[in-house]
């Protein structure tokens, strides 16, 4: 692989992402799924970065995922993300930060769609007018939160405790990057490095330490595709497409996978463990799983933050290999207590995954 | 008055128009920016359909040109002025020219295969493109993988940057399908044991004998040819490829282990058409070739009397098409010529 032909394209995919003054816009699942993902990014910009980033009250859902499972019509969205605009007018921002990848995309559709059919812009402001009497001014610059880690990657990298080294044979880490679908895939000018060599991930890799693997399945769908995962007869689509994803990586023996998308990661993360209770395969070594890791969980991780306090005991696959790779402390009499310290329960033992044994 | 003509670009169609006008005792400046004559068949080894060797055509076209021509190698126009007799070309090397009229044969240049970015080219060792290919055939190299092991699977890749809206080229580059189909033989007769398989949208076999040739690789050469577009092409850890696809015929997904991919990439306007449609303000169609005047009557005329137009700078043409529109390009000016004379 000529790594030069990959900086070529990268050179034609770079994209204006703000410096500072963020208005920033939660995910509906995120907190779910990897609870500590968004709270670790408003720490890092705050308190490395020194950044001003607001969040609104009164913000709620874009509705891109009703809007991409049919049940939100497209004028509803825009509607909504009108409102978005107006909250954010309203507080005297005009960088537009967002925490989830089908948020951006939708975001980014709708910011296309008024730049070429203005009239739709129009029918809709009468729509929020009517509606809540709220107006807005379109964002000065739209983003995605990892595009903005991403500006910051050398910042981060330059504060950071760890770096992506395994302490045993002082190699970079081999990472799997998943980006997910709505980031560059619609508008590849509007996510670094274009749509089909992504570097958003990439870069915070390789200033990190680590170094990527390209593996022959690297565009395929990481098993959520909402139709596969969403409609119930089709799950057993969803989790041949995260399986077909771990067979052509295994090979190269990734370290963990770094994902900037809700979806992916809650699907790459659990599919493994259903995958080995289904037909007991693990991709791991030594029947372990493959982390998982946010962009968030990822920087915070480097930075030195408690991985207890990342969120990282909610991950189906234990992240505890990986942290002794790299050699980064832990308690793991702390996995499973709440802040206040008590217990949160613990999850059973799967049959073939296994948990990791603290050397 | 001044009856020198100028041809800018000497690929098959400036030499051919250089050598019918030199025979007509027309005083002919042929320019080229290259320090040899003869454009893309030059790096060409053989040409479909008759598997004649590319020099062939070289010594050919050469044979026609007398001391009438005065080339010009390795230069480059700097600029062109309409003057009350013509026009004065200046060259990068400040020689200043004046014409009687100008033909333009600036030809094309090959689809940049990396704006196909799913296909892998220039990331992917693997991963070439045709003329790369040819290239291999013309210096007789061994065909070899980047490991130096001879391919047992090739895929040849057609319409690469051709009747694609993604990189918004809509139109047929015409020739790639049967050099497509040339040089899947081409493969077999050197590696007779390596599996061949052809993707493509159409087979275009448009001219005579191009059919027959497709007939062939088929029936004799065993060439594998599946109607679907590649979606994408990945490395796998040996540096093999692996390439998806979709057989549409049988309406089923495909994917495949091979070790090289050739991408049978199209024609797009050269840059150097592009400079000299400034100068001169030519009309350009939507594919960005030169517009004639008239696609039926005026074919290698422009809109500005004296400035004639030939060959594949109005658009993508085989060699054997280029030579006959070159030659009528020859009688164009020619005829222009005499009427300035006779007024």
């Amino acid at each position: 692989m000529n790594i030069e032909g990959k900086r070529n394209i990268w050179a034609t995919y770079q994209k204006e992402i703000a410096g500072d003054r963020f208005f920033y816009v939660r995910s509906c699942v995120r907190q779910n799924f990897f609870p500590g993902s968004e709270k670790t990014f408003l720490r890092i910009m705050k308190e490395e970065l020194k950044k001003e980033v607001f969040e609104h009250a009164a913000h709620t859902t874009c509705s891109g995922i009703g809007y991409h499972t049919d049940v939100v019509p497209f004028e509803t969205a825009m509607t909504m993300v009108a409102r978005q605009f107006a909250l954010m007018t309203e507080s005297g921002y005009e960088n537009f930060t967002t925490s989830c990848i089908t948020s951006f995309g939708l975001y980014a559709e709708i910011l296309e769609t008024w730049a070429h059919f203005p009239e739709v812009e129009e029918r809709i402001r009468q729509h929020l007018i009517k509606a809540t009497g709220r107006t807005f001014i379109k964002p000065a610059n739209l983003s995605h939160a990892s595009d903005v880690i991403f500006k910051f990657r050398k910042e981060i990298g330059a504060v950071s405790k760890f770096r992506l080294v395994n302490k045993y044979t002082g190699k970079p880490l081999q990472v799997v990057e998943h980006i997910g679908c709505h980031y560059s895939k619609m508008f590849p000018n509007k996510g670094v490095g274009g749509a089909e060599y992504p570097y958003v991930l990439i870069g915070m890799i390789e200033d990190w330490g680590g170094e990527v693997i390209d593996y022959p399945e690297r565009r395929h769908c990481c098993g959520f595709g909402f139709r596969q995962y969403l409609v119930q007869a089709n799950r057993g689509y969803s989790i041949a497409c995260s399986k077909k994803k771990f067979e052509s990586m295994a090979p190269y023996k990734p370290d963990f996978i770094l994902t900037n998308c809700p979806g992916c990661p809650m699907f790459l993360d659990r599919w493994q463990y259903a995958l080995s209770e289904m037909e007991g395969i693990t991709y791991g070594e030594n029947g372990l799983g493959i982390p998982v890791l946010t962009y968030e969980e990822l920087a915070g991780m480097l930075l030195g933050y408690d991985p207890w306090d990342l969120g990282m005991q909610v991950h189906q696959v234990p992240v505890e290999p990986l942290l002794d790779k790299i050699g980064i402390p832990y308690d793991s009499q702390r996995k499973f207590l709440t802040i206040d310290g008590k217990s949160m329960g613990q999850p059973e033992s799967p049959s073939f995954l296994k948990f990791y044994q603290h050397e | 008055m001044n009856k020198q003509v100028v041809v800018i670009g000497a690929g098959v169609a400036g030499l051919t128009v250089a050598g019918a006008l030199a025979e007509q005792n027309i005083k002919v400046i042929l320019i080229e920016k290259e320090a040899q004559t003869g454009g893309h068949v030059r790096n060409w080894d053989r040409l479909f359909p008759s598997r004649r060797h590319g020099s062939e055509v070289m010594d050919f076209l050469d044979s026609n040109l007398t001391k009438q021509v005065d080339i010009r190698r390795g230069v480059t126009v700097s600029s062109i002025v309409r003057t009350q007799n013509g026009f004065k070309v200046t060259l990068a090397n400040d020689d200043e020219i004046d014409a009687a009229c100008l033909i333009l044969s600036t030809g094309f240049q090959l689809f940049n295969a990396a704006k196909k970015e799913e296909y892998g080219y220039g990331i992917y060792d693997n991963v070439i493109t045709s003329a790369e290919l040819e290239s291999i055939f013309k210096s007789g190299k061994e065909i070899a993988t980047k490991n130096g092991k001879n391919p047992e699977r090739v895929a040849f890749i057609h319409c690469v940057g051709s009747r694609d809206e993604k990189v918004g080229n809509l139109y047929c580059s015409k020739v790639c399908c049967v050099t497509g189909v040339k040089q899947a033989i081409e493969i077999k007769e050197i590696l007779p044991h390596c599996e061949v398989f052809s993707f493509y949208m159409d087979l275009r076999m448009y001219d005579r004998n191009f059919e027959e040739l497709y007939y062939e690789a088929q029936q004799k050469w065993g060439v594998n040819f599946i109607r679907g577009r590649l979606s994408e092409c990945a490395e796998n850890p040996d540096h093999t490829l692996i390439i998806k696809t979709e057989d549409t015929l049988t309406g089923k997904p495909l994917k495949m282990t091979v070790d090289l991919v050739v991408l049978l990439v199209g024609f797009t306007p050269s840059a150097g058409t592009g400079e000299i449609v400034k100068m001169l303000g030519l009309k350009t169609g939507q594919d960005g070739f030169i517009a004639s005047a008239d696609e039926h009557f005026l074919d290698n005329n422009t809109d500005i009397p004296g400035v004639f137009v030939t060959g594949a700078v109005k658009g993508p043409a085989c060699i054997v098409n280029t030579i006959a529109d070159a030659r009528a390009t020859a009688q164009q000016a020619a005829k222009y010529l005499f009427t300035l004379k006779t007024g």
